[in-house]
């Protein structure tokens, strides 16, 4: 293995006990994208659910922003290997946006401006686990951040909190998105430290 | 089994500044294979609970198999490897690689690695570097291997530079010059031009490129190496002009 | 992070038997054809993205893995090495 390098001590982190396996705790914000960030103007935005049937429900910017809204802070654990504690949000709960779905399906597929994509089980979207934010830190969403709106489901792995999201896909089985599909674990569990496929 | 690239212990034989914020390590590594101009290797930390991390450098030095004949400036002795690192202040590595690293220090590397972005004895054309900032360090190897070679094929180095202050190896690229015939440099300064300079500091454009490029009709090779945006604006000026597509090589550093 | 090609050079050649960079991939989106160096690339983290340069379109993904290294091609219908002369 590795030789150590003298005083090399990399980006000051600290590991804590309360933290998942594996993690350090970070108080910046590391930015990690997989392409260009899209520019979304506010009123070309929109976000649609489809139900395995094909049916659609949609909201656009203003409807969106209607919707009954929580602001609330959690930890957010990037697989990367940073935690961040007790970071500030500002969205709408995925139960809000489900409340006139209906849908047997188990699984969703998050869609993204620019093409990402992400599986995440309709469990893990419901019951206040998951929200479609557009405030971080009592600002509007930036793009770099995945404005403006993500998908935030802090209790996975930062990745599954999709950026720009404008979608949720109803499938029947699960299916490997963006980064699963290149060898990431399908559900990641921070806490079982699923990071990658086989994990 | 084919003796595939794998990670390898170099060890920093010296150090020398190039300008405030860009340092050159001299690294002596057992059984280097040579590298062409342009290669680059990666270079890995492991701090002491374990933690890595990995990053890509352009190699400055030449290599020859024999010792220097001319000793114009860094030729780079068989057995080791230059690279300069310009220091990225909210970086994690080359902070690491200009301030702490002292001779006698270890670090691991791999490579020489990347085929793409070289330039080779036996080619002919004329040739055109364009550098942006810390992307001088791959054409500075090319321009390095052309003089030890004591190659005549025409080269053109234009690099922008922010002040004069932030030009690497500005004496020994003077000295090049002077000794390797069919060398011209020129820079171009985009924040403070030095005295009596005939243009106002800006940015690269049409004109630097027109002027101080080859025409298209020489068929040049062209390489461009810096930043993203400057890469992508050089690249697209050098189409413009008429320059064969084919004929531009790029390599693009992350950061500005 | 945006950079380009050149830069996947040492991991694929832990891949590959000859430089992968100098590889021409055909884009499965748009049919362009370019050196795999020409890519241009996201990463490192928490994997490469390499893009076609003329559409965008993900040719490949190369991830890390403390024991494997994962090179996803979907995005290509093809790619020619150059064997060693």
């Amino acid at each position: 293995m590795g030789i150590i390098s003298r005083g090399f001590g990399g980006r000051r982190r600290e590991s804590l006990p309360g933290l998942p396996p594996g993690q350090y705790l970070t108080h910046d914000f590391p930015v990690l994208s997989a392409g260009p960030t899209p520019r979304i103007p506010l009123d070309r935005w929109k976000f649609t659910i489809t139900t395995e049937t094909g049916e659609k429900h949609s909201w656009d910017w203003k409807e969106f922003t209607a919707l009954p809204a929580e602001e609330f802070t959690v930890d957010i654990h990037c697989v990367t290997k940073w935690s961040k504690l007790g970071t500030t949000w500002k969205g709408v709960a995925l139960d809000t946006l489900f409340e006139d779905v209906e849908s047997a399906a188990d699984y969703t597929m998050a869609h993204s401006y620019g093409g990402y994509t992400t599986n995440v089980p309709l469990d893990d979207l419901l019951e206040g686990k998951a929200w479609l934010v557009y405030e971080f830190d009592g600002e509007p969403l930036h793009p770099e951040h995945g404005g403006p709106v993500r998908l935030l489901v802090p209790h996975l792995y930062f990745w599954k909190s999709a950026i720009w999201v404008n979608g949720l896909q109803m499938i029947n089985e699960d299916e490997p998105g963006f980064w699963e599909a290149g060898g990431y674990h399908m559900y990641g569990d921070p806490w079982r430290e699923q990071r990658y496929q086989g994990d | 089994m084919k003796n595939r690239i794998s990670w390898r212990v170099a060890t920093v034989s010296s150090a020398r500044w190039e300008t405030a914020s860009a340092r050159t390590l001299v690294l002596d590594v057992p059984d280097w294979p040579g590298h062409l101009p342009g290669q680059h290797i990666d270079v890995r930390l492991t701090a002491e609970d374990g933690y890595t991390a990995q990053r890509s450098y352009s190699i400055a030095s030449a290599w020859t198999p024999a010792p220097s004949a001319t000793g114009a400036g860094s030729a780079g002795a068989p057995g080791t490897v230059e690279l300069t690192i310009q220091r990225l202040d909210d970086g994690e590595v080359s902070p690491y690689l200009t301030d702490v690293v002292e001779p006698g220090d270890q670090i691991e590397l791999r490579g020489p690695v990347g085929g793409w972005f070289v330039w080779r004895e036996k080619q002919t054309a004329p040739v055109l570097l364009i550098a942006g900032g810390s992307g001088i360090v791959p054409l500075m190897a090319m321009i390095r291997a052309r003089g030890e070679a004591r190659g005549r094929q025409p080269f053109r180095l234009i690099y922008s530079v922010r002040t004069p202050e932030d030009a690497a190896y500005a004496d020994e690229l003077r000295l090049r010059v002077r000794e390797n015939p069919g060398l011209d440099v020129h820079f171009v300064y985009t924040r403070k031009a030095p005295d009596g300079w005939p243009t106002p500091p800006k940015r690269i454009d049409v004109a630097a490129i027109n002027s101080h490029g080859w025409p298209p009709d020489f068929q040049p090779d062209c390489y461009v190496c810096g930043p993203t945006s400057f890469v992508e604006t050089a690249a697209d000026i050098l189409v413009a002009l008429g320059h064969d597509p084919k004929r531009i090589r790029t390599e693009r550093f992350g950061g500005a | 992070m945006e950079i380009d090609g050149n830069a996947l050079a040492g991991d694929l050649s832990e891949v590959f038997a000859t430089d992968a960079t100098v590889a021409v991939f055909t884009c499965a989106g748009c049919g362009h054809a370019g050196a795999v160096a020409t890519l241009r690339v996201w990463g490192p983290a928490p994997g490469a993205v390499g893009r076609c340069p003329s559409c965008t379109d993900v040719i490949l993904r190369l991830v890390r893995t403390p024991s494997r290294l994962i090179l996803t091609l979907t995005g290509a219908t093809r790619l020619e090495l150059p064997l060693d002369a």
